[in-house]
């Protein structure tokens, strides 16, 4: 048993209170040898060690170690925040560290990062551009304004919350965030990647948003492809 | 300046050699509530002196000949002024919407636009 106790993690990060309580209360979860479902415990590693030198892991997770570890944002940018992650993505913070590479196009992306205020003349190339991602995807809302309209708030020209239009995983305060905030929120979305393949059995469940409220007609409405997403937006 | 005079100024103003203003720098529309005013600041790279010109329009109607003729840059100035002030611009070559989109309803730039009330999502 003690040996089992120092068996490493697996680079899963340790359960910030309040974040994970589905998590602890789940009873399906095999918890770690020696903790209780009460307080604030690590996750499960993914392996379980069924011998010396023989693991064994559930697909779902080996799945979701893969996915979280190869991030790849859509590049994009809408304003003063995009020169955050510009400089997040810059050899002093260096995102390629944790497999997160940018890609200037959306048919191979994973995770959009929303950096900057949304217009609404914007609102349409975004859901345009979430269409396009294949799933599995994730939304990273950073900023503000993306989070809710930020300093625009009731602007005529800007739509309160990127959320509106696309559901958003991961939440970044700050005007701008900091780099460090960045990468702490696409940290949060690994662990929230490898919860979900835990909680959810492999699908990426999206998370609620407020709607498609597009100016001049969802693009959904023009058939270009309607997703689970949308329909359940539009229902 | 009253509008109607205002390409032929204009056009003097690009030709004549000792005037010879070829640079429109700058295009605004003030909003005075009783009238709108259009503001043209205008640089001559030959003589490195600069004028300004404004020109008086009304409020139930605004419209001002376009300048694009004269000066091309004036295109995205004049499109801008339209969307955000409704000021007319007859003579424009391409008068697209450029900064809203396209079902926008009201004019932002003017005084009477109701900013405080406005809700929409
Ligand atoms: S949150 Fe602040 S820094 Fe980011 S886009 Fe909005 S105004 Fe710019």
């Amino acid at each position: 048993m003690a040996v089992e106790k120092e068996k490493p993690s697996w680079g899963i990060s340790p359960v910030v209170p309040g974040w994970y309580q589905a998590w602890e209360r789940d009873s399906t979860l095999d918890l770690p040898p020696g903790s209780t479902a009460e307080g604030n415990v690590a996750p499960p590693a993914p392996y379980r060690s069924a011998a010396p030198g023989v693991i064994t892991a559930r697909m779902e997770d080996l799945l979701a170690l893969a996915r979280k570890n190869s991030l790849w944002p859509l590049t994009f940018g809408l304003a003063c925040c995009a020169i955050e992650m510009m400089s997040t993505y810059m050899a002093n913070h260096d995102l390629d560290r944790m497999g997160i590479v940018t890609w200037p196009s959306p048919r191979q992306s994973d995770v959009m990062i929303v950096a900057g205020t949304v217009v609404k003349k914007m609102a349409e190339p975004i859901r345009l551009l979430y269409e396009q991602m294949p799933e599995p995807k994730w939304v990273i809302a950073m900023g503000s304004c993306a989070t809710n309209g930020g300093p625009y708030y009731r602007s005529y020209s800007v739509v309160m919350g990127v959320d509106h239009i696309v559901p958003v995983d991961v939440y970044i305060p700050g005007c701008p965030p900091r780099p460090e905030a960045l990468m702490d929120g696409l940290l949060r979305l690994q662990d929230k990647i490898q919860h979900d393949a835990r909680q959810y059995g492999g699908n990426n469940p999206h998370p609620p948003f407020r709607g498609d409220a597009l100016p001049g007609g969802s693009v959904l409405e023009r058939g270009s492809g309607a997703s689970e997403t949308g329909e359940a937006a539009g229902a | 300046m009253p509008s109607e005079r205002l390409l032929d100024a204009c056009a003097t103003l690009r030709a004549d050699p000792s005037l010879s203003f070829d640079y429109l720098r700058c295009l605004s529309v003030v909003d005075y509530e009783d009238r709108f005013q259009v503001v043209y600041h205008l640089w001559s790279r030959e003589h490195r002196h600069k004028l300004v010109l404004k020109v008086d329009t009304t409020v139930e109607s605004p419209s001002v000949p376009s300048v694009t003729g004269v000066w091309r840059g004036a295109d995205w100035f004049e499109r801008e002024g339209h969307d955000l002030f409704g000021v007319e611009f007859p003579g424009h070559p391409d008068p697209r919407v450029l900064i809203l989109y396209e079902d926008f309803e009201g004019f932002p730039g003017r005084k009477s636009f109701p900013f405080h009330d406005y809700q929409e999502w």
